[in-house]
């Protein structure tokens, strides 16, 4: 088990070097010139020269590449172009109100998929069936900012249950994580009935109903404990949308966050913010899948086995 | 009467069996219409069209759903209904071409990962699935950034961020096929590479692409919508659902029809994709369910 981790661990050296060299490519492939915003009216085309050498946009890419990882490496990630501070401390400052919207929408979309889930595989091809799937897929049908407004609409402005936008209370988090959380339901709640339904036709489910169990003594203490792999599984794959799913929503409720400072840094080309963030929501993408991994490890005695 | 039975089958194409099977799924059937209704709306949609969904009636300016205009206008006096019907054209166009672009992509690197396998096997490996654990706006954020906005970079960034699911399919597909017998015997018959890829592998994989690109027709219209709430989507004049949606944005306390219309719209035509690929799942009986 341990080996897995290691070797696991060890992966994410490589990739996360792979990631950088993208992002940071893709970054300096977007016209347009942070240096222009910095430029006030009247300044001379020596001023401009003067700020690009200041900023080390002048050498050539691979030069500012190696600048840029050696400072990174050493917990540098540079300075703002716009905000003038240090894109650190933005990242600690925000991190922490993205970590909390995503902890929140994904023990949403994960409670309320495999409930959907259990209940329209348990009554398959019945009405309960099909209205949890169109439920479940309702999230998946429209853009998460569309679901977020509504929402707002009708429990901030209408019935004035939670505030329309903030992030200070808990009660701020409700409507946000909820309209991520739907999102993510859909998935889970599709992979739960399918997986599900692939287990109701096994051999030792036809001997569990042989012994005389009853149908929800089988459903969840076999049944649903040898669905969870895949769920487990494409969970931790697909952990991104969530996290997607977070950065339109930031932007929704007015909530700072690493995808409000992301967006508001690409529209000025603030680069070494663009990078910090993408390169901070990339790396938990793939972090969120390593744990994912380890977890299906931890639960399939197969694959614990295979590295003992 | 053994022999008829048997003939009869034979002649059977799998078109056929497929639409019959639908015709026996109630939630393909619902997804079914639908997709047809949307089809239909796109293509009439000149005639359909109560008033011009361009003409500007300032005086009119967002007024309430009302028997003249059924689903009220927008901040500009436009008839949201015409502007709805309308944008069913640029929303189909959107999903088509950006998916039939990410599968032409996926389709070609699945297809030489799982063929030649090997090291080039794992290196297109590792970029799909890293690509795939990717929030797909992210990447096509970034992608309109570069190549600018507008109609048709939109359509370019969405397919080129939805190509790896393909890719993961087809090279699974591939892999299970490769040492089939029928594949050998091929092979024993003297045909090239390409032959035995082209002729054979990919028709014979490509059913599991043909369901999620049906799903991913819905995703594709979806990530259109966020783009262009994002600022990064088609630009005003278009009649594009996400356009409509995230001008609403600014007007939600004040005509909230401008934004709820154009998200039901929305919301029934990828419903309508997505219980038409679920249906798919069991019809054409994919394995790998899970990728889908």
């Amino acid at each position: 088990m341990w080996t897995y981790v290691v070797r696991r661990t060890l992966l994410l050296i490589p990739i996360f070097f792979i990631i950088s060299v993208v992002v940071f490519a893709l970054i300096h492939m977007v016209p347009g010139d942070p240096i222009d915003s910095l430029l006030g009216p009247g300044s001379t085309a020596a001023d401009r020269v003067e700020l690009t050498a200041a900023y080390g946009l002048d050498k050539s890419l691979p030069v500012q590449y190696v600048v840029w990882l050696k400072k990174f490496l050493t917990g540098d990630m540079g300075q703002s172009i716009i905000e003038k501070q240090p894109v650190l401390d933005m990242l600690v400052y925000n991190a922490p109100f993205t970590v909390r919207l995503g902890l929140a929408s994904l023990f949403i979309s994960f409670f309320v998929g495999i409930f959907l889930g259990i209940i329209s595989s348990a009554a398959k091809n019945t009405f309960i069936d099909y209205i949890s799937m169109i439920i479940a897929l309702l999230g998946v049908t429209v853009p998460a900012f569309w679901l977020g407004l509504i929402l707002m609409l009708i429990f901030s402005v209408t019935l004035g249950w939670f505030p329309v936008s903030g992030s200070g209370s808990l009660s701020a988090l409700v409507l946000p994580a909820v309209t991520v959380g739907l999102g993510g339901a859909g998935l889970i709640a599709r992979i739960t009935r399918v997986s599900m339904l692939e287990m109701f036709n096994k051999d030792f489910v036809l001997l569990l109903y042989a012994k005389g169990l009853s149908k929800p003594a089988i459903i969840f203490r076999h049944i649903f404990r040898n669905a969870l792999m895949p769920i487990i599984t494409i969970f931790g794959l697909r952990l991104g949308w969530i996290l997607g799913g977070a950065v339109t929503i930031e932007i929704v409720f007015s909530r700072p966050g690493v995808g409000s400072m992301l967006l508001s840094a690409l529209y000025r080309r603030d680069y070494p913010v663009v990078q910090a963030s993408l390169i901070a929501l990339t790396m938990a993408v793939i972090i969120g899948a390593f744990i994912a991994d380890i977890m299906y490890a931890y639960a399939d005695p197969r694959v614990r086995d295979a590295y003992k | 009467m053994v022999d008829a039975q048997v003939v009869e089958k034979k002649h059977k194409s799998p078109w056929t069996i497929i639409l019959k099977r639908l015709s026996g799924n109630k939630m393909g059937v619902i997804g079914t219409i639908l997709i047809l209704c949307l089809v239909l709306v796109a293509i009439f949609a000149p005639i359909l069209e109560p008033h011009s969904y361009k003409e500007q009636h300032i005086e009119n300016m967002n007024a309430p759903p009302s028997v003249n205009h059924l689903l009220g206008t927008d901040d500009l006096g436009r008839d949201m209904l015409s502007r709805i019907i309308r944008g069913a054209r640029i929303s189909f166009v959107v999903g088509v071409l950006s998916v039939a672009i990410s599968v032409l992509i996926g389709v070609v690197i699945g297809s030489i990962a799982g063929f030649y396998g090997g090291v080039i096997d794992t290196v297109l490996t590792t970029i799909a699935d890293l690509t795939w654990s990717m929030p797909a706006i992210l990447i096509a954020l970034l992608l309109v950034a570069i190549i600018g906005a507008g109609l048709e970079s939109v359509i370019i960034a969405i397919g080129l961020s939805y190509w790896a699911q393909y890719a993961r399919l087809i090279r699974g597909q591939i892999l299970s096929l490769k040492s089939a017998t029928y594949i050998e015997a091929t092979r024993a018959l003297g045909a090239s590479n390409y032959v035995i890829l082209f002729k054979h592998l990919i028709p014979n994989s490509l059913s599991p692409v043909i369901v999620a690109a049906t799903i991913g027709i819905g995703n594709a219209i979806v990530l259109e919508a966020t783009l262009g709430f994002l600022g990064m989507g088609a630009q005003p004049p278009t009649p594009s659902w996400g356009a409509m949606m995230s001008n609403g944005t600014a007007y939600l306390f004040i005509s909230p029809w401008v934004i709820i219309f154009p998200g039901l719209a929305m919301m029934i035509t990828v419903l309508g994709f997505n219980l038409f690929g679920d249906a798919l799942i069991d019809i054409m009986d994919v394995k790998n369910k899970e990728s889908i």
